[in-house]
């Protein structure tokens, strides 16, 4: 075909329009997206996940844990949920980015290279708490469309990098700023380079706490490519797509931020409670912010059988977005009675907490559930049931339970 | 006079032959411009239909699954693989339940927003497939614990 054309028009002329048309041909055509080690097809490998996590997704990728692999208290690569909205970056070279910062609220634009960002500015490491806004998803009735998460799309690592709110502070921002809002690397699933996959943010009050990072480090070494390598803006306590990876560029905006996935029923919940399966205007929709509280049993692994008069240790963590764990109960008779247990304070703040228990109290043999339920620190408790349907599936935070049995 | 003949005749041979070379080499100069332009026409290249790769729709059905990507076999299987894996894969479309109305909204949405394709007159038998496929199932508001594993716990 290309021949047919070179012969057709045969002038220099035409030469340039073979280019053009070269040059669109390579930006659509996977030829340069196919790096080896994206093609392994066995995602475990490729993202050394453990062999029990959950493939949802291989297109974009989405993978989770399972409840009983997130017994560390600090949540390793191979048991960490993967939410990808868009493809993964490809070819990222660690010696040419730079994260530029732009956008009507800043003082004037500036744009720092990664080796800048590590030297200029002290680094902080905090534990904070990721969670997939629609983790639990599965359980809504009618069902949310989109990954059917169950429960396992929380962690908890160790991040490192600096504080955004220094270098807000470095750049300058005006007083009319309002949000910030992260650009980044993905690829948008239909490959159009026009398209952004994903651009979210937070407000500026959220950009300016402590724990809120430019983190370069997971767990002490460098962030896997899957979960933003080389540079991850991390927001604990608030859905896991505020922490946008693979970043590249931030827009201190004059308003709420308005890029893919801020709009629609994206990230949003309606702002005002509705019935199962409702229809919601997309101006009655408000966006998620802090998470609501949760716990997970990640000891035993559901369908344990213990012996009669046997004791059963239980052990897990609770967060509760951008509040404190204050209590934690639990049931083995399906919310008749709760039994509270000991709950540990936060490494930092935004950081999960640990629980542990030994229960002895079984009085017969049989079929149990161990229900947990955790209390955040103004008061809420975690529903047994599922809480307020919405379109897309969000914040489901209802209790938790394993199956056991007394033989 | 027959070796003026002569003469002119190797003249007309030398002017030829003269002719042929001078077309060779525009025709080298003319290839190496070309080259130099496009260095990647000796690459490898994908067949240029992998930009909307049509996926492979033949394939085993076991048990009533077609094996590759998962979906059920019936009617629009075809259409649906065809259709709604070129972007992402047919773990999106099995892992969901939807009315007719919900894929409908569905099919919008990636018009919208995800570059999907007008699906024609394929889109009738798209949804009939995906609306009786996958439809959705009362769960009610929390179901029973399903496929526990039951082991042995150790004091």
């Amino acid at each position: 075909m290309k021949r047919r054309n070179f012969i057709t028009k045969g002038t220099l002329g035409a030469f340039s329009a073979l280019l053009g048309t070269e040059i669109v041909f390579g930006q659509t055509i996977p030829l340069g997206y196919r790096p080896l080690a994206l093609q392994d097809p066995d995602p475990f490998k490729l993202f050394q996940k453990g062999s029990d996590m959950t493939v949802l997704n291989n297109k974009p990728w989405n993978i989770e844990a399972k409840a009983h692999l997130l017994d560390d208290k600090i949540t390793p690569n191979k048991f960490m949920f993967i939410r990808n909205n868009g493809l993964i970056p490809e070819n990222v070279d660690v010696n040419n980015w730079s994260l530029i910062i732009d956008g009507e609220s800043v003082q004037k634009s500036k744009t720092y290279t990664l080796a800048e960002l590590k030297s200029k500015f002290r680094q902080y490491t905090y534990q904070l708490t990721l969670e997939c806004g629609g983790n639990g998803r599965s359980e809504f009735n009618p069902p949310a469309k989109g990954n059917q998460w169950t429960i396992g799309a929380v962690s908890c690592a160790s991040w490192t990098g600096i504080r955004l709110k220094d270098v807000l502070e470095d750049v300058g921002i005006k007083e009319d700023a309002v949000y910030i809002g992260y650009h980044a690397a993905d690829v948008h699933l239909s490959r159009n380079p026009e398209k952004e996959t994903i651009s979210r943010g937070v407000p500026i009050p959220k950009a300016l706490q402590d724990e809120t990072l430019l983190a370069f480090q997971m767990n002490g070494k460098d962030i896997p490519l899957a979960h933003g390598y080389p540079l991850r803006l991390i927001a604990g306590g608030w859905p896991a797509s505020a922490s946008g990876k693979w970043v590249n560029r931030l827009s201190i905006r004059n308003k709420v931020h308005d890029g893919a996935k801020m709009m629609g029923t994206s990230y949003r919940v309606p702002c005002e409670p509705v019935a199962p399966g409702e229809k919601v205007a997309d101006e009655d929709m408000c966006i998620i912010e802090s998470m609501p509280v949760k716990s997970l049993i990640t000891y035993p692994k559901s369908g344990a059988m213990i012996k009669q008069g046997q004791s059963l240790t239980i052990r897990g963590h609770a967060w509760a977005g951008e509040l404190e764990v204050s209590k934690m109960e639990y049931s083995i008779d399906f919310g008749a009675t709760w039994t509270s247990c000991t709950i540990k304070k936060p490494t930092n703040r935004l950081a999960w907490q640990h629980f542990t228990t030994k229960i002895s109290n079984f009085p017969k043999k049989g079929y149990y559930e161990v229900w947990a339920r955790a209390t955040d620190s103004v008061g809420t408790s975690q529903p047994m049931l599922l809480p307020g349907w919405n379109p897309k599936g969000y914040l489901n935070n209802a209790c938790h339970r394993i199956a056991i049995k007394v033989v | 006079m027959s070796s003026e003949n002569e003469f002119k005749q190797q003249v007309r041979k030398l002017y030829n032959k003269l002719i042929v070379a001078f077309c060779m080499i525009g025709i080298a100069v003319f290839g190496f411009i070309y080259i130099v332009l496009n260095p990647s026409i000796f690459a490898e290249k994908p067949e240029e239909n992998t930009l909307i790769s049509v996926p492979n729709v033949d394939g085993e059905i076991k048990d009533g699954i077609h094996v590759a990507t998962g979906f059920i076999d019936d009617e629009g299987l075809t259409e649906v693989i065809q259709n709604c894996t070129n972007c992402h894969s047919s773990k999106l479309v099995t892992q969901n339940r939807m009315t007719k109305e919900g894929w409908i909204a569905t099919i919008r949405w990636m018009q919208e927003t995800q570059n999907l394709w007008d699906l024609g007159n394929q889109e009738e038998t798209i949804v009939n497939y995906l609306s009786t496929n996958y439809a959705p199932q009362k769960k009610g508001r929390r179901e029973v614990l399903t496929n526990v594993e039951w082991y042995v716990l150790e004091d």
